[in-house]
């Protein structure tokens, strides 16, 4: 594999091979009910205790769609800079399963609610536009589980009817680095939104990957493979690196590619087939008689637009005009909407004569890594944005020191305590009064009168060691600017 | 002992009667199609044959909140898949005109039971004909509302775009009050009409002087037996004396009808009824593993009938095939729904037979689908394009059995059908010629 101008490609004797992807998303609707009942959708709940007689598809049980699934699919829409279809359909896609009570799924198939779109990454390289194919809602099926006993399969149908958002991206990325930054970028979006939490250790959050290779160079697509209901970044960039090299090996060989769905066995690291396209379904899709054709106005649509939050790329112009953050540092801020919202938190708090880029430096340094060590979320940061605040302004007025600031810092951590209070109560106020200062230094020079005079006949380096001395003698309180102003000048 | 919440219900009615109700302690038995709550509903297939629901449709809620009071659930084809009462799971339903005789299908408990006077009035429930049929056959009132008046809710599902729940009645009055009962809009099906709906009952008239009843050519069918034409005729001369007048229209695509419903009815009802896999309710055979299981429930689940519309509905559906089938028919159905909205230009109502025959033997038809499905000609284009339909009895044929003539409305129109059916009745003056042999 080379990563010239961090193209990624596969290597052989004398080929190289450009690796094309394209993603289906699904992303669980973030909603109080199902898509088309009321039960409840909460996460980790008593199996088939979120179970309503629709979803159990009793005899003569209707859908009813919800209304709030439907607005959240829109926003998100919109969130992807993508066609909102005014009239959509549902359509049943039929199959027998266990932990599909009603034998279909209802889905959208040919006319979606939500059609092309596009959202641009941030690579190391630059920015990249990755295409929306479409966007639609569908229901989710239960849940079956194979091993708690060795003769029977249980099913959980707490999931069954829960709403999702199918996202089918172009086959625009080119990378495993690539999806990884459109998995996230798709998640910021939808976070900022409110419309999926993208918490994918719950599911929430999968997606099919479809993986194709072909010559570098090569206009054509491979015949592609597609790698089922993959469920975190990680096994997504395995899987595809995996299915990559198998497949360029195929070619190597002289052999066919066949189109088939493929599962990625994640002890295994490898992908295996589950079905060729001979096998596959044939989903018998067709419109529910059940539902009327989705039809949405104008207006629903500009009120849902007038309801869209700033989102990350827009948030991320404005943190650079506005408070002059490199793009890099913007980037880092807006990903998370639980960032952003600390951040403006902070400089909201920190007032009129505030220190931004010391801020930043603050939350991405010290703020992080007490979030990382503790494995917390910004959203539980054990430290306030309020106290946060604090703490940046005293370092900015001088009251402490950068190296106190890390001091009073570890002890705010424990209850979020103020940090003017922790300077006061521990003495840790910094030292400012030059008239002090200069009586502390004229004692340390007095005392090491060799090593000033050696200072004096050029060996400079010597100015650190009395920079050294006064910080000692003040308890690491003195003014490091102002040791120094006095050093130089009593020198 | 605890006693049935029917016979507490019936005890209080007793002491406290509340004539302000529409249907007063009426006792009133129900197409096994609606969902009684603890109480049994089969759909006449022995799949669903241990099935208690823990709910109550929508329609019969309606009944018993005006005081009706069930009576017991009623036979019918099984899953509503039949025009001869020959395809439940529980044997067949004998027609009160004549013991060997079909009552007709689906609704065919339902047309008996009221013929015969088992139950003063009932419903039932019409995909292609499943209440007008049996009427017909019968000697009885049955309306189809219009696609979109009577909820949905709670009915076992045949297929969805065309299922329609109406009334079945001794007379027209009676139909129309329970008409009224029974249409009313339900959120909890998104194919409910949110319309002003009639006291259809308390606007009944028979005074139609001046409407224009439209007399379709198309619906003069090769082979149609000379009493049906002479049946028609009559009507429309029933029609004159009433002071209406006739028009004649044309409905140019009715010959395409038949066949679109067999490909649109068992399309819907394949994906309907994939529900019944013996996983969560109703019955269940052994089977070797999860697909074995489906096949051995199914199988011995589903009578032939239903199986042959699965897979008729499955074929029709499948990739490759849905474009010549499925999507073509939907085209022709919006043919056929717009032929009726271009005569009902000109007229305000259409009268048409009921039926092609009267009802037949039992076992006549049963080794001959498609000459059982020619049963339903004259009425499945009334759901294919969701209008409503009432079927009265308007005579008889040379072996005393009970013919029947359509009135096929504007649809919300059914206040219209049901005054003309009111005034034809008036002039008609059609006697059931019920024999009591289940008695005798």
């Amino acid at each position: 594999m080379s990563k010239k101008d961090s193209e990624y490609l596969i290597n052989r004797k004398d080929n190289q091979y450009e690796v094309v992807i394209g993603l289906e998303v699904h992303a669980q609707v973030l909603s109080e009910s199902k898509l088309f009942s009321t039960s409840a959708t909460k996460f980790g709940a008593e199996p088939n205790t979120q179970v309503s007689l629709v979803d159990a598809a009793f005899p003569g049980m209707l859908p009813v769609i919800n209304e709030y699934c439907v607005k959240q699919a829109i926003k998100t829409g919109i969130g992807l800079n993508a066609k909102i279809n005014k009239r959509s359909v549902f359509d049943r896609k039929n199959y027998f399963y266990a932990d599909l009570p009603q034998g279909y799924q209802i889905s959208q198939f040919k006319d979606p609610i939500v059609g092309e779109g596009r959202v641009i990454l941030d690579m190391p390289n630059g920015q990249k536009e990755v295409g929306i194919e479409r966007l639609h809602l569908e229901q989710d099926a239960g849940k079956s589980i194979h091993d708690l006993d060795p003769q029977n399969t249980f099913v959980d149908l707490n999931r069954s009817g829960v709403a999702l958002m199918e996202i089918v991206s172009k086959p625009d990325l080119r990378s495993p680095d690539e999806v990884n930054a459109y998995i996230k970028k798709l998640r910021s979006i939808m976070r900022y939104l409110g419309t999926c939490d993208g918490n994918m250790q719950e599911g929430s959050l999968r997606a099919d990957v479809n993986v194709s290779v072909r010559p570098k160079g090569s206009k054509e697509f491979g015949t592609r493979c597609e790698i089922k209901n993959v469920n975190s970044i990680k096994f997504m960039q395995m899987a595809i690196e995996y299915e990559a090299n198998r497949q360029v090996d195929l070619i190597e060989e002289g052999k066919v590619i066949d189109q088939e769905t493929r599962l990625f066995d994640t002890k295994k690291n490898e992908t295996r087939s589950m079905r060729s396209k001979e096998d596959a379904h044939d989903y018998r899709y067709f419109p529910d008689p059940d539902l009327l054709p989705l039809e949405v106005s104008e207006k629903f649509i500009e009120e849902l637009k007038n309801d869209i939050p700033e989102l990350p790329d827009d948030k991320k112009k404005r943190f650079i005009e506005e408070f002059k953050l490199s793009s890099y540092e913007a980037n880092i801020l807006v990903s998370d909407i639980d960032t952003a919202k600390y951040f403006e938190e902070v400089v909201a708090k920190m007032g009129k004569n505030k220190d931004i880029k010391l801020a930043v430096n603050w939350i991405t340094g010290e703020l992080f890594a007490v979030l990382n060590s503790k494995g917390l979320e910004i959203s539980q940061s054990p430290v306030s944005a309020k106290n946060f605040a604090i703490l940046i302004n005293l370092i900015k007025n001088g009251t402490i020191s950068g190296k106190i600031a890390k001091t009073v810092f570890e002890l705010m951590i424990d209850g979020d305590k103020d940090p003017q209070k922790i300077v006061e109560e521990k003495g840790l106020k910094q030292q400012s009064d030059p008239k002090a200062l200069e009586a502390l230094i004229d004692k340390i020079i007095n005392d090491n009168r060799e090593k000033a005079i050696e200072y004096k006949q050029g060996k400079e380096k010597l100015f650190g060691f009395f920079v050294g001395q006064a910080m000692k003698a003040s308890g690491g309180k003195a003014n490091p600017q102002l040791i120094n102003e006095i050093l130089k000048k009593k020198l | 002992m605890t006693l049935h919440p029917l016979w507490i219900k019936q005890k209080k009615f007793d002491q406290k009667p509340n004539f302000n109700l529409k249907l007063p302690g009426i006792p009133m038995a129900v197409k096994d199609l609606f969902c009684t709550k603890n109480i049994k509903t089969t759909a006449g297939s022995k799949i669903l044959n241990n099935f208690v629901p823990t709910y109550e449709s929508t329609v019969t809620e309606n009944i018993w909140n005006e005081g009706a009071i069930l009576l017991g659930k009623l036979n019918c084809d099984e899953f509503a898949m039949g025009s001869s009462n020959e395809t439940s799971f529980f044997g067949n339903v004998q027609n009160p005109i004549d013991k060997n005789l079909v009552p007709g299908g689906s609704s065919g408990g339902s047309a008996s039971a009221v013929a015969g006077q088992l139950t003063p009035v009932t419903i039932g429930t019409d995909t292609g004909g499943s209440i007008r049929q049996p009427a017909s056959f019968t000697g009885i009132v049955g309306l189809k509302p219009t696609y979109g008046s009577c909820s949905r809710y709670g009915i076992v599902a045949f297929a969805s775009s065309l299922d329609q729940a109406g009334p079945m009645a001794q007379n027209v009055k009676d139909c129309a009050l329970l008409h009224e009962v029974i249409s009313s809009y339900d959120p909890k099906d998104s194919t409910s009409i949110d319309f002003k709906r009639n006291h259809y009952s308390q606007e009944l008239t028979n005074n139609i002087k001046g409407k224009k009843i439209g007399i379709p050519k198309e619906y003069r069918v090769d082979g149609m037996p000379k009493e049906i034409e002479d049946l028609w005729q009559k009507g429309i001369q029933y029609i004159k004396d009433c002071g209406a007048e006739t028009i004649d229209i044309s409905l140019p695509n009715t010959s395409y009808a038949l066949p679109t419903y067999y490909i649109v009815a068992p399309a819907e009802a394949s994906s309907n009824l994939a529900r019944y896999d013996g996983v969560k309710y109703g019955f269940r055979a052994k089977g070797e593993n999860l697909i074995d299981m489906y096949e051995k429930t199914r199988s011995e689940g589903f009578g032939a009938e239903v199986q042959r519309r699965i897979m008729i509905g499955t074929y029709v559906l499948s990739s490759g095939y849905y474009d010549a089938y499925y999507l073509k028919a939907q085209k022709v159905r919006k043919l056929i729904k717009n032929d009726f909205d271009e005569a009902y230009k000109k007229v305000d109502a259409i009268l048409t037979p009921s039926t092609p025959s009267s009802a037949f033997k039992i076992g006549e038809k049963t080794n001959d689908p498609v000459s059982m499905y020619l049963n339903d000609i004259f009425t499945v284009p009334v759901n294919l394009a969701g209008l409503p339909g009432i079927s009265i009895p308007a005579g008889h044929d040379s072996k005393d059995y009970p013919l029947g003539l359509q009135i096929i409305g504007k649809a919300f129109d059914e206040q219209n059908i049901l005054n003309i059916a009111y005034a034809m009745e008036e002039k008609i003056n059609f006697k059931n010629k019920i024999t009591d042999w289940w008695i005798k």
